[in-house]
């Protein structure tokens, strides 16, 4: 897999990264490597098989529908950066 | 000029009537304090884990088996991945490569007849949460309440062809899901909500044309006007030699017109992938019997009932069970009256009327049973006439008044008095000795106007049917 | 007496005697921590005040019975990626340097249920990517049998605070191999438990689908004591398990005659340090010797299990760690116009070098395009690597190999090289991807004197099969 200028900053964009232009380059020395290796995967004759997500068979896992939350707003917020009465406050968004 | 067909997809949102969230015990109330309704679950707090609301997943179940579609027996949850304020994990679960049902349709009818609009899947899903505007601080409030509330996203496939088309299908939509109870559908609060894909072809070409996408449209009407408008404008785009640019396309109620939204800065690229935190669903022969048998009585059994329980003909208990709120104050109306043919009229006449009147859907109606059926009473035992009852019913209608107390009040009960009765008839005979003499002539017009002079002199509080008695004995006697 | 020479077991049985006093046991670890904490840095936030307000609650719980646990009193270590309400837990990362989560995590709940008294948030890989604990935004944990060398990783903190005496026992979280090859490295013993074992209710997630919480201790009987308290199914939890029987004390009998263990050659072969070799290879013989049945065989898959693990963790990473975006927690940027500056600056400047090229590379493989050649690829190579064990398991009780390829590396050495020190990981990642249990237990020291781990895998939810081997072996090198 060859990994492009344009692939590095796909990725970046994707997961809200800015790279610098060395950062940059030494990404895509990384990633080359790291997804030179990963292709090595396509030695494995995988077959028919099923991509398998969950390693065990567990199913029909769920809650009852009942009412439990409480009063806790205040701790909710605790951790925000910025906060204006009871919310978050972000960066005006469009729309 | 050529002519354009228009080719069109709905993706429907719905939110169901569940307790809770999804993933986590809050309540789904509407409205409330900002972030009063959430926890550190449906706030994507470091660490939390969803657990599925089992009702969801029946709810899910049941919209889909009244659309006549395949249940998916292992569906499974995927995460789709995007960053905005109001997704609070920056992905939402959601349902793409396994939904819950699969390959159903429903069958709509408008002016050119019975159609069937097939739907592609059903998916569940999370809602998102809330962004206002703070024009203080000129930034954006984030409100979590609604994030979390269970949604099932419905997409039909490209089958309706006009915006008759697109409002039958929501309408019956919206009629399925309330017979149903799965959701309040009320579109004023977003519990009902329509995402719109548009293009046009040439008639007779077999190729889709490309498509734009009208995002959270919530009125009826808007969506009527939207269908209309983007039409007109891709085919005007077309018929210059233009292209139709796949795009997102906000619309805008009061400009009447459609407008690209800004794209996003990179391309739109969600990253699926199976949800690792929730395990597959295992839907059993049993829990589908189940969840059928628990299925509350539909429209065409309630239409069918109506005929032969309360002797109500098709035509009316097909204009009453058109609207879930209408059949319900129905039953509840002639559960207290006994009357079913008389609390049918009053559904069919009057109300429908003012329904119309006030630009009103059935859906929003507000009329209380008890109200209705208290006029019903008065009527019945004589102590209003019809034509007062019909003032009494449209404040009933719009002020929501208590029937008896406004007669009372108003001085609008009928006068038993039958010498003030006998006293205005001969007053009024006396008064119009040449419409006596027409009446004793043959002219049987002249009898109508006597009665209208006799009701008019009693303010309109007799019974019609006693003025009627009495004049007629009263004319003999001349 | 020497405190902090005892075991956990050891120092609790006297705790329940009334021969150390829980304040005792608390102050002795705490002067520990302050002498060493120095030179080894464990701890990214030591719980001083906490700790002592919770030994005087347990000491009176001891005295009226509540606490009936034989672990009650014993100070201990958590990894920082576990929440702990109030308590900041920073996943050893900028972005969460000042996080204090509203809630318990719910080991932290049965650990206090249990009596066990939190000395302190131990340091770790920024959310627990890397194998060394230098990938700390709060610096290097440094191994306390050399401090020129790594702890392992990434609960390098929890496994050197055991070896260094500065907690009885710890907590620590293994996706990879994070808590066995720390606990191989710092000579102490690591059970990673069956997937769905412990609750991960609380554990900010890395890679959801291989993440578990597990016991890291001064011998096995500590590991299986502290095991029996934290497992269990949890309703917050819905990948968890609930078992009829999770008391592991109970299976440490010194007998593993008629065991059948296997040995995957693939484990034995290139890139395996000698040293170890011939460790792992002569703990077999005892293993033998004590009647046990000791064969090689071929494991399927074994070179396939690092990309495919590598695909999966950093896919499932990318997602995990988008929340991190500066709206409802931990840090945001000084300096930023409008909403998508603030998210890349505040990634950016947030998170740490591994943790940014997992995100990237977890971007991609999820990309649409490439979807199906990794991610998916992944998935089913992970079916071959769970079908391997599987079939290995019909012939084979457990099966034995090391733990890692080395003995502890150099502080730097593999920090400039991800690919290098991903490739160390090549005996644990498979055991996660199959949501097996491994335990890894000291079986020798090199000719520098650095321990070396021996690991042994179980079958799904065989944890009292490798207990009853690893106690067995513990005991006959005593």
């Amino acid at each position: 897999m060859e990994i492009t200028d344009g692939i590095i900053a796909y990725v970046a964009a994707l997961a809200k990264l800015e790279l610098d232009k060395g950062a940059a380059e030494k990404a895509k020395e990384d990633l080359s490597k790291i997804l030179e290796y990963m292709d090595t995967m396509n030695g494995l004759d995988t077959g028919e098989l099923e991509p398998m997500s969950h390693v065990f068979p567990l199913t029909n896992v769920f809650r009852e529908d009942v009412v439990t939350n409480k009063e806790e707003t205040e701790s909710l917020l605790l951790n925000a950066p910025r906060s204006k009465e009871g919310q978050f406050i972000v960066p005006k968004t469009v729309g | 000029m050529k002519n354009y067909e228009t080719v069109i997809g709905l993706e429907v949102h719905v939110e169901l009537a569940t307790k809770t969230k999804i993933f986590c015990g809050c309540t789904t109330e509407f409205g409330g304090k900002p972030n009063t309704h959430c926890c550190p679950v449906c706030m994507g707090m470091p660490g939390t884990l969803p657990v599925l609301n089992k009702k969801v997943v029946e709810y899910a179940i049941a919209a889909g088996l009244a659309m006549d579609c395949e249940i998916t027996r292992n569906a499974k949850f995927d995460r789709k991945n995007y960053f905005y304020p109001d997704l609070p994990k920056a992905y939402q679960i959601s349902q793409l490569y396994l939904p819950i049902c699969r390959n159903g349709g429903i069958e709509i009818e408008t002016g050119a007849g019975k159609k069937r609009i097939g739907i592609h899947e059903i998916h569940m899903e999370e809602d998102a949460g809330k962004l206002i505007h703070d024009p203080w601080e000129d930034c954006t409030l984030v409100d979590y309440n609604r994030c979390g509330v269970p949604l099932i996203e419905i997409v039909s496939e490209p089958d309706m062809r006009s915006a008759d088309e697109v409002i039958a299908y929501l309408e019956k939509l919206r009629l399925i899901l309330k017979y149903l109870g799965v959701s309040d559908c009320k579109m004023q609060e977003g519990s009902l909500r329509a995402d719109i894909n548009l293009s046009v072809r040439e008639m007779g070409v077999e190729k889709f044309g490309t498509r734009t996408e009208m995002k959270n449209m919530n009125s009826f009407k808007a969506i009527a006007r939207a269908v209309e408008g983007e039409r007109k404008r891709q085919i005007e785009v077309l018929s210059y030699g233009g292209r139709i640019v796949q795009e997102t396309r906000r619309w805008d109620e009061n400009k009447d017109t459609s407008f690209a939204m800004r794209s996003k800065e990179d391309a739109q690229d969600y990253r699926y992938f199976p949800e690792p935190d929730l395990v597959s669903l295992e839907i059993t022969e049993e829990w589908l019997s189940e969840i059928k048998a628990r299925e509350p009585e539909l429209r065409d059994a309630k239409m069918a009932r109506y005929e032969k329980e309360f002797g109500i003909p098709a035509y009316d208990a097909a204009i009453i069970t058109g609207a879930k709120k209408m059949a319900d104050i129905f039953e509840e109306c002639v559960a207290l009256c006994g009357k079913p043919k008389e609390v049918s009229n009053w559904l069919m006449v009057e109300t429908m009327r003012l329904l119309k009147e006030a630009e009103m859907d059935a859906e929003d109606l507000l009329l209380e049973p008890k109200k209705l059926a208290s006029l019903i009473t008065l009527i019945d035992e004589g102590k209003i006439n019809r034509t007062v009852a019909k003032e009494v019913f449209e404040q009933i209608f719009k002020e929501n008044i208590e029937p008896e107390t406004y007669v009372k009040e108003k001085g609008l009960l009928m006068v038993q008095d039958d010498a003030l009765l006998g006293e205005t008839i001969l007053r009024v005979l006396a008064e119009n000795t040449q419409s006596v003499a027409d009446f004793k002539g043959g002219k049987d017009r002249a009898f109508g106007f006597l009665v209208g002079q006799t009701m008019k002199a009693m303010k309109g509080k007799a019974d019609p049917g006693k003025v009627n008695e009495r004049l007629r004995q009263a004319l003999e006697k001349k | 007496m020497e405190i902090t020479k005892l075991t956990a077991l050891e120092l609790g049985r006297k705790i329940q005697a009334g021969e150390i006093s829980v304040e005792e046991a608390v102050r002795t670890q705490l002067d520990m921590i302050r002498e060493r904490e120095g030179e080894y840095h464990c701890y990214i936030t030591v719980l001083e005040e906490e700790a002592l307000a919770c030994a005087k609650k347990v000491q009176e719980g001891i005295r009226t019975g509540e606490y009936t646990s034989p672990l009650a009193g014993v100070p201990i270590a958590v990894k920082d990626n576990i929440c702990t309400e109030g308590i900041r837990t920073t996943c050893a990362s900028k972005i969460l340097e000042n996080f204090k989560p509203p809630y318990n995590a719910t080991v932290v709940k049965k650990l206090d249920a249990a009596g066990m008294i939190v000395l302190g948030k131990t340091n770790m890989d920024e959310f627990a990517m890397g194998s060394t604990t230098e990938t700390s935004y709060f610096g290097a944990t440094k191994n306390p049998r050399d401090i020129t060398r790594v702890p392992g990783g990434s609960s390098g903190g929890s496994a050197a605070a055991v070896a260094a005496g500065e907690a009885f026992l710890a907590l620590g979280s293994d996706t990879g191999g994070s808590i066995r090859q720390p606990s191989a490295f710092c000579g102490v013993v690591g059970i990673k438990p069956t997937y769905g074992t412990v609750s991960r209710y609380g554990l900010i997630a890395y890679a959801s689908s291989l993440d578990q919480i597990g016991p890291i201790g001064k011998d096995v009987a500590d590991c299986a004591a502290m095991l029996s308290v934290i497992a269990g199914g949890d309703i917050k939890d819905s990948t968890s398990v609930q078992q009829k029987e999770f008391s592991y004390l109970g299976a440490l009998a010194d007998d593993i005659s008629g065991m059948r263990i296997g040995i995957p050659r693939g484990y034995l072969g290139k890139g395996l340090d000698d040293e170890v070799r011939s460790a792992v290879l002569s703990a077999a013989d005892l293993l033998r010797k004590r009647g046990a049945m000791v064969e090689e065989f071929d494991l399927e898959a074994v070179d396939y299990a690092i990309p495919a693990y590598y695909v999966i963790a950093c896919a499932e990473a990318s997602s995990n760690l988008s929340r991190y975006d500066g709206v409802k927690y931990g840090f945001r940027t000084e300096d930023y116009e409008g909403l998508e500056e603030m998210y890349r600056r505040t990634r950016t400047e947030g998170f740490g070098e591994e943790t940014k090229r997992r995100m990237m590379i977890g971007a991609f493989v999820l990309s649409s395009g490439y979807y199906d050649a990794y991610y998916n690829k992944a998935l089913k190579v992970k079916a071959v690597i769970k079908r391997g064990f599987d079939r290995a398991f019909e012939k084979y009780d457990l099966i034995l190999g090391p733990t890692a390829p080395t003995t502890a590396l150099k502080l730097g050495e593999n920090l400039s090289d991800p690919l290098k020190m991903y490739l160390g990981d090549i005996y644990t990642v498979s055991v996660n991807l199959a949501g097996l249990p491994a335990i890894s237990l000291p079986c020798g020291r090199d000719k520098a004197g650095l321990p070396v781990g021996l690991q042994l895998i179980g079958k799904p939810f065989g944890e009292r099969e490798i207990l009853r081997a690893a106690y067995c072996f513990e005991q006959s090198i005593k």
